[in-house]
């Protein structure tokens, strides 16, 4: 067998990864409005997630990003250049379907050089270059079987193997590991982290796993009903999310409805029931608010604080899980594992810890 | 690097159509006379068009240089994408436009577009387009489609564009246009002049639409016999499916194989050929009728000539198909749903009729619409055992080839045909239009089928068993009846029917094929050889185009691709004599219009194989193909085309299997030179000669069913990865 010679590989850090730009871009499907004036920029050698609940066009983004459908209206950007009229052909942009779509009457070898291969290059040099990306995700003596020989964990790399080989600009995943089962799917999404850090590749990622997209992006873009709801770092989002829905589907949220008074500097004093807490403002003024209160931001004790009674309990093994009655409404609490049960119908004390609680805008 | 092949591919069209003005012969030649055309190039029979346009008479073809002047300047001078691309189009459109018109308007003798004469005079000639003038207009086809790529049309890819540019050409001039020439042919009377009122004179005619036998013993018109027949063998091969499918799926029976079997035959079968079989065992002479009349003296009888005679065959020839929909609807009723109904107390018989039968109701309307629109499109068994009983098909023969040639009569007739056909076509499209492409889907979704009710089972079996007994005898008499000295008479076993068909002699200039049949079979097997991968390369492009590409006007194509298949044979038959007779496209008494003729007719099942095919490959197959760099050829060729085994294999089987079976369009078409084995045989029937028509369709069976086997092997498998030997792995995960 021949060994690849490492000069067919430039070195990562040489490779030039470039930006992707969307500038108020809308695709519509007859009457459906898919993606509706979005605008986004994904920086060089960044992974960033496109989270959003089903059918709020995070496929269709990235399909516009490939080239696989056209703008409807909008100018789409990749390192600079307008490829807003490309075809997919034409683009420097590999995607990793969420099927894998690796072509069955291929060998992984041939799967993965058919790249190289249809831009011109030698069969020989092209099969080298697939050996190469092929042990750089792990896979080296896997190269002669055929794709349905398989395991799902295995297709799956060998899918972003292909989509790697040519270096491209930008690469796309949708929806990766949906295929895979909850170890697997931990294991391969800090592969994928671990290339894109290496590779300092530029990655734009679809997902509708909040977890998972607080795991791997450097940012985060929100996507609902066709636009961006919010985007920043995984922090950020869920720290101070921007909205309602950001703060709902963001880790879960307790949403109550409070009083702020007195504001002083960049905080102020609300009022939850009978509690007073200081919390930053965020722009809210006087009045009637909504917090958002974090799960495992409220502790639970024998008295004291808010007077409330256990409705449901179940034990998760690390966190257990309780449903509270109080006077501001019914809300999910967890507290570790280790602590002692408590049964329903039990009353309780409920606190809170400030810095799990936001305000939300308006 | 890609923009500069998409200009390489439109130089080289430019250039061809360089070439195919100034060089090649412009108008048809007969290659058989040698080269005896060309003495006088580039002037003369085999000059080309700048030649005679200059120096000869023809000068209206100097006016061609005018759009290729155009295309050239899109493509030398550097415009941007659009307005060059825009520049291209008008070349390609104008120069397209004028070099039909010139076909049109001047003929072979004279001016055909009589206002254009009074105009500008004198009696200018010309004969059909040949070489030169073909691939001129290809060439501006292409151009025109070049340009709208450029114009942004389907992503700017001009391999889609350019392929869908050709198929709706192909179709347009090789399906629409002659059925239009038909129908203007119907309005228009012998002098040429606009006749409406003589139109509706013929198309009410009282032997087309009379209603006698309702009152009494005379004959009712032609167009009601059709409709009773076709109705006739539309209820009774889906009844007769029917029960095939449910013995076949819901029972244990040994038959399995044998329906499998009894299934696939008719399909390589020429059609008169059961007919033949039918004359053999119930004709005045046949064994059943010879015994009858020695061992119970029931008197021989011609009763199998008319309307039990073709329904008979009808059934036998048409029941395969409606079995074949049936078994794919019964097999796609999920086994869950009747196992739901089970366990919600149902009974098998409550069952059966609350979900089965509710489920079969479009597949049973379907396998209807097929056999009624088959029976309709039926000659060769019409012909064979018509009798006295006139169906539109034959009816259109006569007018055509009779006595009293009347070509405006059998255009009528063609219409009143065509109407019947097209509004069941129109049914089945609104009606079930949906649900003709839906396919089993991939899931095996377990559970048992419910076994059938009692009843049902008794009565499929009691009509499958003798039913299947008659079909083995019938393919028994076409097995045997060829070998033996005279059916129904004397059974001394014989070679000498298929001597005369195929004897070979050695001669004093070596081999000699001395046999009758040679000519025919020879011919068949070449037309049948070359339209079969064109058919099956239109029919899965065309497929491709439906499934993969979305385009303007894309419902209206698929409708046109679907349409040229419910327009009857013998229609198709008739429009290509009228159509193809004159100048600009020339082609009667060739091979070429018999493989066109198979193209377009056989072209819609090599359409559905490749969108059975396609609809069950991920799409995003392609697209990571596209996402890697590959151009639309190149994923086509790569990606698209290795799936598409099966289906390539489908549509080269059936259409060859057609092109040799067929015999209602070639009747019309067939030459001194190409003769159809089918139409030979059909002429040997009509002399009496039975055994040499059997013995020369059991060859023909034969034959068939070598080169299917020969297909699956020239094709291969579809190789999924399954490679034989897992390689040794090494180090695995
Ligand atoms: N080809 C199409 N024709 C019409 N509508 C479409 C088409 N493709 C997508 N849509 C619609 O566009 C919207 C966005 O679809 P998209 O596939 O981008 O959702 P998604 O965010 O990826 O959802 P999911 O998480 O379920 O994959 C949906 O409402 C969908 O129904
Ligand atoms: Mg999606």
């Amino acid at each position: 067998m021949k060994t690849p010679h490492s000069g067919t590989r430039r070195s990562p850090a040489a490779a030039a990864r470039a930006s992707v730009e969307f500038r108020a871009v809308t695709k519509r499907y007859g009457s459906v409005m898919a993606v509706d004036a979005v605008s986004f920029t994904i920086e060089p050698g960044t992974l960033v997630t496109l989270l959003g609940p089903s059918g709020c066009g995070k496929t269709t983004t990235l399909r516009l990003i490939a080239g696989l459908e056209m703008a409807t209206a909008g100018r789409i950007l990749i390192g600079g250049e307008d490829v807003t009229a490309r075809s997919a052909t034409d683009r420097d942009v590999s995607m990793v379907f969420q099927s894998y779509a690796l072509f069955p009457h291929m060998s992984v070898i041939e799967n993965v050089a058919y790249g190289p291969s249809v831009q011109g290059v030698r069969k020989a040099d092209a099969e080298a270059m697939a050996a190469e990306t092929l042990a750089l995700v792990g896979l080296r003596g896997l190269e002669q079987r055929s794709t349905s020989e398989l395991s799902g964990g295995q297709q799956q790399r060998v899918a972003v193997a292909r989509a790697l080989v040519l270096e491209p600009q930008v690469l796309l995943f949708d929806e990766p590991l949906s295929n895979l089962d909850a170890k697997l799917r931990r294991r391969v999404r800090e592969d994928i982290r671990d290339l894109q850090q290496r590779l300092n590749l530029t990655v734009a990622y679809v997902t509708h796993d909040q977890e998972e997209a607080l795991a791997v992006s450097d940012r985060i873009i929100v996507m609902a009903h066709a636009q961006v709801a919010q985007e920043g770092s995984p922090r950020e989002l869920y720290e101070a999310p921007a909205s309602l829905f950001v703060a709902e589907f963001i880790g879960d949220a307790n949403i109550v409805a409070a009083e702020v008074g007195a504001i002083v500097g960049a905080e102020a004093t609300v009022r939850l029931a009978d509690l007073e807490l200081r919390l930053p403002h965020r722009g809210a003024r006087p009045g009637a608010v909504r917090l958002a209160i974090r799960p495992d931001a409220i502790s639970l004790a024998e008295t004291g604080g808010l007077a409330g009674t256990i409705l449901k309990a179940s034990y998760l093994g690390k966190v257990r899980e309780y449903t509270v009655r109080t006077a501001i409404g019914d809300l999910f609490v967890t507290v570790p594992g280790r602590a002692e049960a408590l049964v329903p119908g039990r009353a309780v004390g409920v606190g809170f810890t400030a810095d799990g609680i936001v305000v939300l805008p308006e | 690097m890609k923009r500069s092949l998409a200009t390489a591919v439109a130089g080289g069209w430019l250039a061809a159509g360089w070439v195919a003005f100034a060089l090649l012969p412009w108008y048809w030649l007969d290659l058989s006379r040698g080269l005896q055309d060309f003495v006088d190039f580039p002037l003369g029979v085999g000059g080309s068009a700048l030649a005679l346009g200059v120096a000869g008479d023809r000068p209206w073809l100097l006016l061609l240089a005018f759009p290729l002047l155009l295309a050239t300047l899109a493509l030398v001078l550097p415009l941007a994408r659009g307005p060059g691309g825009a520049l291209l189009t008008l070349g390609g459109v104008l120069g397209g436009l004028y070099l039909l018109a010139q076909g049109f308007a001047i003929g072979l003798k004279g001016w055909d577009w009589g206002w254009l004469g009074a105009a500008f005079g004198g009696t200018p000639r010309q004969e059909g387009l040949g070489p030169g003038g073909t691939l001129l207009l290809l060439a501006f086809l292409l151009l025109t489609c070049q340009g709208l790529a450029r114009r942004g049309w389907c992503r700017g890819d001009a391999f889609v564009v350019s392929a869908i540019g050709t198929v709706v050409a192909l179709i347009a001039l090789f399906v629409f246009f002659p059925v239009a020439r038909v129908l203007a042919h119907a309005v228009i009377d012998p002098s040429g002049a606009f006749a409406l009122a003589g139109f509706v004179a013929r198309i009410s005619d009282h032997s087309i639409w009379g209603l006698d036998c309702l009152a009494g013993p005379l004959r009712c018109g032609v167009a009601w016999n059709t409709l009773l027949l076709a109705s006739l063998v539309g209820v009774g091969s889906t009844l007769l499916g029917l029960a095939f499918a449910l013995v076949a799926t819901r029972s244990n029976s040994r038959f399995k194989g044998v329906l499998r079997i009894l299934s696939v035959l008719p399909i390589i079968t020429p059609p008169f050929v059961i007919g033949l079989a039918l004359i053999l065992i119930f004709g005045r002479s046949g064994i059943a009728s010879t015994l009858l009349a020695e061992w119970l003296d029931v008197p021989r009888s011609r009763w199998i000539y008319g309307l039990p005679g073709i329904l008979l065959a009808q059934l036998l020839a048409f029941t395969p198909i409606a079995f074949m929909i049936l078994i794919g609807v019964v097999q796609g009723i999920s086994p869950a749903l009747e196992e739901a109904a089970t366990t919600l107390r149902a009974g098998r018989w409550t069952t059966f009729r609350t979900i089965t039968f509710p489920l079969l109701r479009p597949g049973l309307a379907n396998a209807f619409l097929v056999g009624f629109v088959e029976s309709m499109a039926d000659f060769g068994n019409p012909l064979v055992l018509g009798g006295n009983y006139d169906v539109l098909s034959t009816k259109i023969f006569f007018a055509v080839v009779g006595a009293a040639v009347d070509e405006s009569r059998a255009a009528v007739l063609a219409i009143v045909l065509l109407s019947f056909t097209l509004l069941a076509f129109f049914v089945q499209q609104a009606w079930l239009g949906k649900k003709v492409y839906t396919t089993v889907a991939g899931k095996g979704d377990g559970g048992l089928p419910a076994p059938l009710p009692r009843r049902v089972a008794l009565l499929a079996a009691a009509v499958v068993a003798p039913w299947s007994v008659f079909m083995i005898s019938v393919y028994g008499i076409i097995m045997v009846g060829g070998f033996v000295k005279s059916l129904g008479r004397d059974y001394t076993p014989t070679l000498v029917h298929l001597s005369t068909a195929f004897r070979i002699d050695w001669g004093n200039h070596g081999l000699r094929f001395a046999g009758s049949a040679w000519d025919s079979f020879f011919a068949t097997i070449q037309v049948a050889a070359v339209a079969a991968p064109l058919t099956a390369a239109l029919g899965l492009l065309t497929g491709y185009l439906l499934t993969r590409q979305s385009f303007a006007g894309k419902r209206a194509f698929e409708f046109g691709t679907l349409l040229s298949f419910a327009i009857p044979g013998t229609v198709i038959g008739v429009s290509y004599i009228v159509a193809f007779n004159v100048p600009p496209f020339e082609l009667t008494g060739t091979g070429l219009i018999l493989v066109l003729c198979f193209v377009f007719r056989n072209m819609p099942v090599g359409v559905r194989a490749g969108v059975a095919t396609l609809s069950q490959i991920d799409r995003s197959l392609d697209e990571a193909s596209l996402t890697l760099g590959a151009s639309s050829a190149t994923t086509v060729r790569r990606v698209v085309m290795p799936l598409l085994r099966p289906a390539l294999i489908a549509a080269l089987v059936y259409s060859f299997v057609r092109a040799m079976t067929s015999v209602s369009a070639v009747i019309f078409l067939v030459s001194a030179k190409y003769n159809m084995a089918t139409t030979y045989i059909v002429g040997r029937v009509e002399a009496g000669e039975f055994g040499l028509a059997i013995a020369y369709s059991a060859t023909l069976i034969v034959v068939m069913l070598l080169a299917i086997v020969g297909i699956q092997l020239a094709v291969g498998e579809r190789k999924l990865g399954r490679r034989a030997a897992p390689q040794p792995t090494g180090r695995t995960l």
